[in-house]
């Protein structure tokens, strides 16, 4: 065989191994939704859907059991909605001075320091929440124990930060200089430009960062598993036990049989996660796009 | 104006505080478990067994699971992530299936931890047949950390300045020929460091291993892919909450999170110093 039909043959080899590595990722994602629903499937069946809709989680009981998802719903839905509304404001507040005030080897020393905390693995931070927090918002509220909602949100919250400065740093950056410029030559301050002029044109940006922190937030599983108290009732009580659906998953799995009514529910759970995050994603990714603010 | 000046000042002030204080909050977890943790490391911590089920003893094999999790999470994700990458920032035009290719690891990127787990736990512990196992936890760890690798090592190769591929190519080679010569070998190192930093975070996850390969004490190491592992971020799950002792034995605790920690931070910062070094190298 010739050199150049050896080269030839070599290239075509590689660019198909190529395209078939980037392809995994497509593999990947049918496969997630396609063994999620043959795992969950038979609950369709036999009970049925409707008992997701409850709101009593009773899945395990001499008499009944019940597998509404209602309360680990409102469980997550309260974490979230707590962290969140620790995190945006302290978050977008950082990312401002670091991306418009801080100087830069200012910024240098900030930046790697806040992204060590999206490196601490959250059965660390769970821990630290348990022998830490948890004590501290006990005595705080004067509560019997301090396994709460809060507790949980303000966890939940730690690892958002991080996600939420560095893709609202990328977002402020982005703003063109020239309608910084033409604010200041205006006569506007360096803060009124930050906040009437840059603010808001970095806005689309910040709305799709909190929408991919918000998906973080509701996936996570180990820190709130470990510090909200792991009860199935509805509440919106920050200072209740709650239960998520992450924890409800990670805390069952292990103690079920495969195969069974509550292993397929639990399933749907999965099922339930996977579909709020993928929409939150698809969202913020349009956001993105549609403001031209993708890298 | 001096209204303004002073509300300005504090406005700034205030800016400055928000972020020192989270900086604080973040070096006061660091000093929580550095300082506790360090009471309990020493030499017989790091390299014995536990004994009365990990209230004494040391972490050894959870330390020896979490090494096979990470090495087998980087032989399966490395190739495949950085494969797609060049495929993703050499080949690909703009096209609907690139477009799918895209969407697909956006998805990937926000799947949970736990859904994760559930899959792997549906697919390769049971489906596969492969039981709570290396192999089965690797695989999912693998799932899990992909779209990092790719995002990463696809920064990495569009940081090569265009002329590299067109004098490439200019001068007769074939496009993989380019890729392997004028590329490659300038975008390997960042694209590496780029991936371990994915895969300490990996390291680190609970939820994904919970249901395809944990164990909470074994009494020998593995011996085959297919045996299941003990691993460290497990190991302190079980040792902080599912303990009967567990008020009792904070030390092994704090020991457990340290190591956690530092195999992490590790990896990382690792990771970084090599990606300063090669900045400083190559320069264009």
């Amino acid at each position: 065989m010739s050199r150049s039909r050896r080269l030839f043959i070599t290239d075509k080899a590689m660019r198909l191994l190529l395209v078939s590595a980037a392809s995994t990722s497509v593999l990947v994602v049918c496969l997630i939704f396609l063994f999620l629903f043959k795992e969950a499937g038979p609950f369709a069946l036999s009970p049925g859907l409707g008992k997701l809709l409850g709101s009593q989680w009773i899945p395990v009981s001499f008499q009944e059991e019940h597998f509404g998802v209602g309360p680990l719903l409102s469980g997550s839905a309260l974490v979230t909605a707590l962290a969140m509304l620790v995190t945006v404001p302290i978050s977008v507040l950082a990312a401002i001075y670091i991306a418009e005030i801080a100087r830069p080897a200012e910024r240098e020393v900030l930046k790697p320091f806040i992204e060590i905390l999206a490196s601490i693995p959250s059965v660390v931070l769970g821990f630290f929440g348990l022998l830490v927090v948890a004590p501290l918002i006990k005595t705080l509220f004067g509560l019997n124990t301090g396994l709460t909602a809060l507790t949980g949100a303000l966890l939940l919250s730690l690892m958002a930060i991080p996600t939420i400065i560095s893709l609202s740093e990328d977002a402020l950056v982005s703003v063109p200089y020239a309608l910084k410029n033409a604010s200041l030559a205006l006569g506007a301050s360096h803060l009124q430009t930050i906040f009437r002029v840059t603010l808001p044109a970095a806005l689309p940006g910040i709305v799709a960062a909190v929408m991919l922190g918000i998906g973080r937030v509701i996936g996570e599983t180990m820190a709130v598993l470990m510090v909200t108290g792991n009860s199935a009732i509805l509440t919106a009580s920050p200072l209740a036990s709650v239960r998520t659906m992450t924890a409800t998953i990670a805390a069952e799995m292990g103690e079920v049989p495969f195969g069974s009514v509550h292993y397929q529910a639990l399933f749907w759970i999965g099922i339930i996660l996977l579909v709020i995050t993928f929409f939150l994603n698809i969202i913020a990714q349009r956001v993105l796009k549609k403001y031209g603010m993708m890298k | 104006m001096k209204t303004n000046n002073t509300a300005d000042t504090f406005i700034l002030l205030a800016l400055r505080l928000i972020t020192y204080a989270i900086v604080l909050v973040i070096g006061y977890i660091l000093f929580d478990i550095i300082r506790h943790g360090a009471t309990a490391l020493n030499w017989q911590f790091i390299s014995s067994f536990p004994r009365r089920s990990g209230a004494a003893g040391g972490i050894f094999p959870a330390i020896v699971g979490t090494f096979y999790l990470v090495i087998g999470t980087i032989a399966v994700s490395l190739p495949l992530g950085i494969g797609g990458a060049i495929y993703l920032a050499e080949y690909a035009e703009q096209n609907r299936f690139n477009t799918l290719i895209r969407l697909a690891i956006v998805t990937l990127a926000g799947v949970p931890s736990i859904v994760f787990g559930l899959f792997g736990l549906g697919i390769f512990v049971l489906f596969c047949g492969f039981g709570p196992s290396i192999l089965a936890g690797s695989l999912t760890l693998a799932c899990m950390v992909l779209p990092t690798i790719i995002v990463a090592s696809e920064e990495s190769l569009r940081a090569v300045p265009k002329g590299f591929r067109d004098a490439s190519l200019a001068l007769g080679a074939t496009k993989w020929e380019m890729i392997r010569t004028n590329i490659l070998p300038y975008s390997l190192s960042g694209m590496i460091t780029g991936s371990i930093l994915g895969i300490g975070r990996a390291a680190g996850e609970t939820a994904p291993i919970l249901l395809t390969v944990a164990a909470f004490y074994l009494p020998r190491l593995p011996k085959s892919v297919f045996d299941q592992v003990m691993a460290l971020p497990y190991h302190l799950y079980i040792l902080a909450t599912q303990h009967p002792e567990a008020d009792r034995i904070r030390h092994m605790q704090y020991g457990t999170a340290l190591i956690l920690l530092l195999l992490v931070l590790g990896l990382s910062l690792g990771a970084i110093l090599i990606r300063t070094h090669f900045r400083k190298k190559y320069r264009w």
